[in-house]
């Protein structure tokens, strides 16, 4: 089945929830209403002839210009060898999305870590935890207006160019052990700002 | 399990919870679990990942698109010619280039020999995981002589850096095909010895069959891939079904778990299916090298890329099952999104539900047979 059909059947069976397939640039997509997203992934999942059995990723978008956090839903069949691409929106400032966890497991992790990069909430996920992050990170990194803040339990992820302090050691070095003064056969030549006695003076 | 540390527990018989890790040398890198266990038996494992994580995706939005291609390598150090090629197809989709067949049918062949290395690694560290030091020994010197091919193909036994938006980097050099050839012989005959070796051994086997199984609906359920897919008895490989690059030019078959010792799905079936795949990767570059075109590894691509605004979606099948690039542009010359699905991600998330009832040390046979490679999973 094409994308296009499957979206057709998803326009027929959610009317209005199921927004229109994207213009295919090169991958299309459609944009689901948050609160129908579990419908209709349950119905993707279940619906004979569609049996989108693989959820192959899911992951977020941030776009701060539309203050809008996109949950993206690839999803494929193994069967039929057709997918679908879906995508929820989320308000930037309170982002809840409904868990998909109980159509396909593999959507517990995948959201776990939309949840540690993005700080969506999945409502109804069993066990929203941070994965790759420590448990008391501040922030979401992933998110367009993350700013760094200067290190983690006083681990600092700032350093200073490591030249400059080589360059401060060499000095010390040189303050500490004086070069020995130049012998005098060997000295340099006369510095031109120190002139010659004049001849004269011996008159 | 919020806040866990480890307990000393005086009596025999009470529970416990271990830190299985983060410096263990089964686990494959760094990654801990968290197990509940009376001693012998667990209640449950729980994985607890992150320790490696590098930030790669934020990354790939700040390099521009042909900058992210040597942090590809760093995804998976272990076969990291796949994350070059899953990420440079996507681009390759979001600017339109038709790569020549010259340079697809060189990733294919970097591809399957990268496959060998990995699967060897695998194949070995769990031989040693298991407790069998010996055939580590003999997958690391054949995986040496693959890296070396590698390294006469492109320059680096690692992080390879030879896959490029619209091509390869380097053509093979002179002389490079019979050398190939020549280990292909080799190897063949060194992975009958592997199995006469290893894989038949009474004692590996009794230690795996029956072990840890993952029936087919579960793999399905929950996102796992590759060869930890196909163990359990699923017929899919990405290569055949879904082909891309030159694949469709070659004839090999897709080795899928068939319960040969124990039950479809177990650990014995993880470990089975990668040793048959070296045998269809070695047959791969056989016939990529009977049939490689001639013509320029290189498209034309601009110097400076800037895709139109849209989205793009790869997907490759790596050593470690499929590999997702997901990449948005949003018109200028850096990616707006860069997101890579990894194989060892989707494993790590059945362990917690799988560990229940199995024994510590069959942990330690699940965690080798499901493949993982700690940088995979944190990217």
């Amino acid at each position: 089945m094409t994308v296009n059909e499957i979206h057709e059947k998803l326009k027929a069976e959610f009317g209005d929830a199921v927004g229109p397939l994207s213009e295919p640039k090169i991958d299309p997509f459609a944009v689901v209403k948050a609160d129908r997203i579990v419908d209709v992934a349950r119905f993707l999942k279940a619906a004979p002839g569609l049996e989108l059995d693989h959820c192959n990723d899911l992951t977020g978008l941030d776009w701060p210009k539309r203050n809008v956090i996109e949950v993206v839903y690839h999803l494929f069949s193994y069967g039929h060898r057709h997918g679908i691409v879906l995508k929820v929106e989320a308000d930037r400032a309170n982002p809840v999305v409904p868990s998909v966890t109980g159509v396909w497991k593999a959507a517990n992790w995948l959201e776990r870590e939309c949840y540690d990069m993005f700080g969506v909430v999945f409502a109804g996920h069993p066990d929203l935890r941070r994965v790759l992050l420590p448990d008391d990170w501040q922030g979401f990194p992933l998110r367009k207006d993350y700013q760094e803040h200067g290190g983690y339990h006083g681990i600092t992820n700032e350093r200073e160019n490591p030249l400059v302090e080589l360059r401060r050691l060499d000095e010390k070095h040189r303050a500490e052990n004086p070069r020995p003064a130049p012998p005098p056969a060997a000295a340099a030549p006369p510095a031109p700002s120190t002139p010659p006695a004049p001849p004269a003076a011996k008159a | 399990m919020e806040k866990l540390i480890l307990r000393r527990v005086g009596n025999t018989g009470e529970e416990m919870l271990l830190n299985f890790g983060p410096q263990h040398p089964s686990t494959h890198g760094v990654i801990n679990f968290l197990v509940d266990t009376d001693g012998e038996v667990m209640k449950r494992a729980v994985p607890d990942v992150g320790y490696l994580h590098r930030s790669l995706e934020k990354i790939g939005e700040i390099t521009g698109y042909p900058g992210f291609m040597p942090y590809t390598d760093r995804i998976d150090y272990v076969a990291a010619m796949f994350a070059n090629e899953g990420y440079a197809i996507a681009v390759e989709k979001l600017i339109k280039v038709e790569v020549p067949p010259r340079a697809q049918w060189l990733r294919a062949i970097s591809c399957e020999l990268c496959r060998i290395a990995s699967h060897l690694v695998s194949t070995g560290t769990m031989a040693t995981d298991i407790g069998a030091s010996t055939p580590l020994v003999h997958a690391l010197r054949e995986r040496e002589r693959v890296n070396d091919l590698i390294e006469a193909l492109c320059g680096a036994r690692l992080t390879y850096n030879y896959h490029r938006i619209g091509g390869v980097a380097f053509d093979m050099p002179a002389g490079w095909r019979d050398k190939v050839l020549a280990f292909l012989d080799h190897f063949d005959t060194m992975l009958v010895e592997f199995d006469r070796l290893l894989s038949f051994n009474s004692i590996y086997v009794k230690r795996l069959a029956n072990v840890a199984v993952i029936t087919k609906e579960q793999a399905v359920d929950y996102g796992l891939v590759g060869p930890n897919l196909r163990g359990s008895g699923m017929d899919w490989d990405v290569r055949r079904d879904v082909p891309y690059g030159a694949y469709p030019n070659f004839k090999f078959e897709v080795p899928v778990g068939r319960g040969s010792r124990g039950t479809v799905g177990d650990t014995f079936d993880r470990y089975y299916v990668r040793v048959l795949e070296m045998k269809q990767s070695s047959q791969i570059v056989r016939q990529a090298l009977d049939s490689i075109p001639d013509g320029e590894f290189m498209a034309k691509v601009p110097r400076k890329i800037k895709p139109e605004a849209g989205e793009a979606f790869s997907r490759v099948e790596s050593a470690r099952g499929e590999m997702a690039y997901y990449v948005v542009s949003d018109g200028t010359d850096k990616a707006y999104r860069v997101r890579a699905r990894t194989g060892s991600y989707m494993a790590m998330g059945i362990i917690e539900d799988i560990s229940p009832g199995l024994m510590v040390a069959d942990l330690v046979a699940l965690i080798a047979s499901l493949d993982v490679v700690a940088p995979e999973i944190d990217r």
